[in-house]
């Protein structure tokens, strides 16, 4: 059994209250020589001030602290700052680990190398930040319970009528006899003028108790439910299925499957790239920007496959719907929401060649290579064909004597082909890249003559899902619930005694907004003739001030 | 006169309107002087909120004028959210006023918005069209509902300065006159950058460089102030205008630094001499004229802005920008530099509501933090737009 403190009411309290739950006596030394007592939680006993026995209490105390919690905002707070004195890697267009160390030194030296090493260029998803995030996460929890529970309890169970101890150690207090009129009557005129100030008005025999805006209280609670909750949603994206997030190229007539959307493919149609036409401003030209965009938006189709098509298969898809994607505009369909992100124009479609005779230049044929198809072999008639033996779309130079491709997009392609003709029937080979052409073995009657290239666009789309949305969603509005009630409404209470020789004793008690709470306060004073009351915060103070002032005319 | 002149106008009436009203305000300062200087100063405070006022309209009009001459909230580049910004201000610091009538926060409140203003003023104002992604309603409900809570919290910026002025004492040596003394000298400095850069926009300097930027790339470059440090690599194309003094490496835009050097001293120059003038600080110079106010009621101002501007700052600046981040580029948070930097002033703001409540910092505390919290918005609308690239960086 846990110790009791009993007052001299005869109340039993929890060990740890600070001020007697029934009538509000200073229970503890602290208190009872303060001149104003600390009205924060209305002097209850929290759970961490009552129990500090087994670990679980010990865990729970340094997660219930102020202290720890606001230490741990401000470290969060550094935390996040520190990610963004280098560019993330996320903002950094480059592919791999090797490339992205060499950019971060070669653009911001060893300090650059130094925050690479130190994984700070991708702070937000280390171990360390994730941990100090749910650290905080776990401290709202636990501070939260621990305070407004019994909060809750104590602002339910209030008695009307409070120790006198407790009333003289309120901020606002006033004593005295009424100032004009009959003193019997002065508590009903306090009852009927609080009531029309909205307050909520309890009288038991000689004593009052007017409150308003109690639910204010709870505000700082709410909004610490809707941030766990949309920290929540935030973890459940690690769950399979709640989350998808693909990005895919598609070129124009092309049409691909949807990653991470099962079933579905998608067609463009055609990429559009508009420009502002205005004059240059200023902004622009101290910058070296030649125009600004107006518009990116990618014109598609999207697709179905029947229900019972084997996956892949690209035949009888039912067109689901004709979208134009636009930045601020995504394609949405079934939870699923297709982004306009990237662009890439005039990527080259095709190569156009022509077998020609070196010494005659005569034209045998014409040869369309698709870069993204090409075909094994290209026949021109019986005796005259082109093999593709090899086809690099990114080439990068020779290793080892082989040709290299650096990506699999058609950026700088080369082709090995191999000529069969009436005149060399057993086939000439020749390397063909843009502006060179070898000719491994030695000198050919034929050559491939470059006609021309087909180029067309090519659009980024990202695809996203993400069933933690509504999540997010409820918790942010809990949130800015709680917050606007815990900001924009506050507490106020009153207590009116009346002692035997009809003199007042009063007390008042805002949580914050004491400029109000005064307001009141006046009204009353007039309206039911009260003593008038005091600031005891203000009249300290005043009293300071006059003693520094005195010492100055010394 | 067409509706942008007119705009321009409307604004330059704006600014003189608040000019005078800081006088005014300055007017209405309470005296113990006991021949009638309380009614007179009661005077002074009501002509001066009506001419804050008449500015506020102004403008408004300016603000109105130009949404519909550029056909979407003038709040899209650097000159327009920091004008946006100022009026913000002044319109919370009305609204504070007619909570608390209190004519000091007058005299505070309106030179800040003054100097804002001022600084949105030394961008360049023309009409910039709107890149795709901007091209959304969201843009007004996002920027505008984010720029009125920073307004609001910046008002306890205001009465905490005002907190401080009264309650640090110029005579006595301390790190609470040390810094409070550097906050007016910052102020100082704005007005340096303002006074360099109209003096030499006035000049009509020029001088343009090639330089190779860190793609390495080369670039072209127009400075309007004498280069003192250059870019990477630069080469000077303008005849008889200054060579740079010292070269810098191509992440550090020398630009911006010689701007910086500039204002620096122009504001430094400026500052020594009301020091050699007057022969005080400028806290000594201030101490006297706010002798009258009362400490808790501005205390309390300073945190009820806090809570009236913390609500709305989350909704606009958080809610508001997961929304259209979420529409725009398909997730609500990306930690874009500017987004962290919303976070850092909301988690600030949080961890001054519990400081104060639980921890029991008020008063001068308190007072600390809501100025730290305003250079944290300043240092997200200042450095963060110019200096850290993002999505976010308009100039």
């Amino acid at each position: 059994m846990m110790e009791k403190i009993i007052c001299a009411c005869g109340h039993e309290n929890p060990q740890g209250t600070k001020l007697c739950e029934k009538c509000g006596r200073p229970l503890t030394e602290e208190e009872k020589d303060r001149k104003i007592v600390d009205m924060r939680y209305d002097g209850i006993a929290i759970r961490s001030k009552t129990r500090n026995k087994s670990i679980i209490d010990k865990i729970w105390n340094f997660f219930s602290s102020v202290k720890v919690g606001v230490s741990l905002i401000i470290i969060n707070l550094v935390a996040a700052s520190i990610g963004t004195i280098f560019p993330q890697e996320f903002y950094v267009g480059v592919a791999t680990e090797a490339e992205r160390a060499i950019y971060y030194e070669e653009t911001y030296g060893s300090l650059g190398k130094l925050y690479y090493q130190l994984g700070l260029s991708d702070v937000y998803s280390s171990w360390w930040f994730q941990i100090l995030v749910g650290l905080l996460g776990i401290s709202i929890i636990i501070a939260s319970l621990d305070r407004g529970i019994p909060l809750h309890k104590s602002l339910k169970n209030q008695r009307v009528k409070r120790h006198e101890s407790f009333m003289k150690r309120q901020r606002v207090v006033a004593a005295g006899p009424v100032t004009e009129g009959d003193s019997s009557k002065t508590l009903d005129l306090v009852e009927e003028q609080m009531k029309k100030l909205k307050y909520n008005v309890r009288r038991e025999g000689n004593a009052i108790l007017a409150e308003r805006g109690r639910f204010a209280r709870y505000g700082p609670y709410i909004n610490h439910v809707g941030l766990i909750v949309f920290l929540l949603g935030v973890m459940l994206r690690l769950l399979p299925g709640f989350y998808v997030d693909e990005s895919i190229w598609v070129r124009e007539g092309e049409t691909r499957t949807i990653p991470g959307m099962d079933g579905y493919f998608i067609k463009n149609e055609k990429f559009i790239l508009e420009m502002h036409d205005n004059e240059k401003t200023e902004a622009q030209i101290q910058q070296g920007v030649n125009a600004v965009a107006k518009n990116y938006q990618t014109n598609v189709k999207l697709y179905k496959q029947p229900e019972d098509a084997i996956p892949g298969q690209t035949d009888n898809l039912e067109l689901v719907k004709e979208y134009s994607i636009r930045v601020n505009h995504p394609l949405q369909h079934e939870g699923y929401s297709l982004y306009q992100m990237d662009f890439r124009l005039n990527e080259l479609k095709a190569m156009n060649f022509s077998l020609t005779n070196k010494a005659t230049g005569e034209e045998l044929g014409d040869v369309s290579v698709d870069l993204t198809n090409p075909q094994n072999e290209y026949v021109i008639n019986e005796q005259t064909k082109v093999s593709l033996l090899g086809y690099y779309p990114d080439f990068s130079g020779f290793k080892d004597g082989e040709p290299q491709t650096a990506t699999s997009t058609p950026n700088n392609p080369a082709f090995i082909f191999k000529m069969t003709t009436p005149e060399q029937p057993d086939g000439e080979v020749s390397f063909v890249a843009i502006k060179q052409t070898i000719e491994p073995n030695g000198d050919n009657a034929y050559k491939m003559k470059f006609k021309g290239v087909e180029t067309r666009n090519m659009s980024g789309l990202t695809v996203h899902k993400d069933r933690t949305i509504p999540i997010l969603f409820i918790g942010g509005m809990i949130f800015m619930l709680g917050v606007a009630i815990g900001s924009y409404w506050n507490h106020r209470r009153i207590w009116v005694e009346q002692l035997q020789d009809g003199s007042i004793r009063l007390a008042a008690h805002a949580n914050k907004n004491w400029f109000n709470i005064k307001k009141d306060l006046n009204t009353i004073t007039e309206y039911a003739h009260l003593p008038q009351f005091i600031d005891q915060v203000e009249k300290e103070e005043e009293e300071g001030q006059k003693e520094k002032e005195g010492d100055n005319t010394l | 006169m067409n509706l942008i002149d007119l705009s321009g106008n409307l604004l330059f009436v704006a600014f003189i309107a608040y000019l005078i009203g800081t006088f005014l305000f300055g007017g209405a300062i309470k005296t113990s002087k006991p021949d009638g200087a309380e009614k007179r100063a009661n005077t002074w405070g009501k002509l001066a909120i009506i001419v804050t006022i008449i500015g506020f309209l102004a403008q408004l009009g300016y603000f109105i004028t130009r949404w519909i001459h550029t056909g979407h909230a003038p709040v899209s580049n650097m000159f327009e959210f920091t004008t946006a910004f100022g009026m913000f201000i002044i319109g919370a610091f009305i609204l504070i006023y007619y909570m608390y009538r209190l004519s000091v926060l007058g005299l505070v409140a309106l030179p800040i918005a003054l100097l804002i203003i001022a600084y949105a003023a030394m961008f360049p104002n023309e009409v910039t069209p709107l890149v795709p992604s901007l091209q959304s309603y969201w843009l007004t409900i996002h920027v505008i509902t984010a720029a009125l809570g920073q307004s609001v919290l910046a008002i306890s910026a205001v009465a905490g300065l005002i907190y401080l002025l009264k309650a640090v004492d110029p005579k006595v040596k301390s790190k609470g006159r040390f810094w409070l003394e550097a906050v007016l000298y910052f102020m100082v400095l704005v007005i340096g950058f303002v006074a360099v850069t109209v003096i030499f926009r006035g000049m009509g300097y020029e001088a343009a460089f090639t330089y190779v930027d860190k793609n390495g790339a080369q670039q072209e470059i127009i400075y309007n102030m004498p280069a003192v440090f250059g870019m990477n690599e630069s080469e000077l194309l303008t005849d008889n205008v200054m060579e740079p003094l010292a070269e810098m490496p191509p992440v550090i835009n020398a630009k911006k630094l010689t701007v910086v050097f500039w204002s620096f001293i122009a504001g430094s120059i400026l500052y020594l001499l009301i020091r050699l003038v007057t022969r005080r600080r400028i806290l000594a110079m201030l101490h006297p004229l706010v002798q009258k106010v009362n400490l808790n009621l501005l205390d309390e101002i300073g945190y009820r802005s806090v809570l009236i501007g913390f609500p709305i700052f989350s909704l606009g600046a958080l809610v508001f920008a997961m929304i259209w981040a979420q529409e725009a580029w398909g997730r609500f948070w990306g930690w874009d530099p500017k987004e962290v930097w919303a976070l850092i002033t909301w988690l600030f703001y949080a961890a001054f509501l519990h400081l104060r409540l639980s921890k029991g910092w008020e008063g001068k505390k308190s007072a600390w933090l809501a100025l730290i919290g305003f250079a944290i918005i300043l240092f997200n609308l200042i450095v963060v737009n110019l200096v850290i690239a993002g999505l976010h960086s308009y100039a």
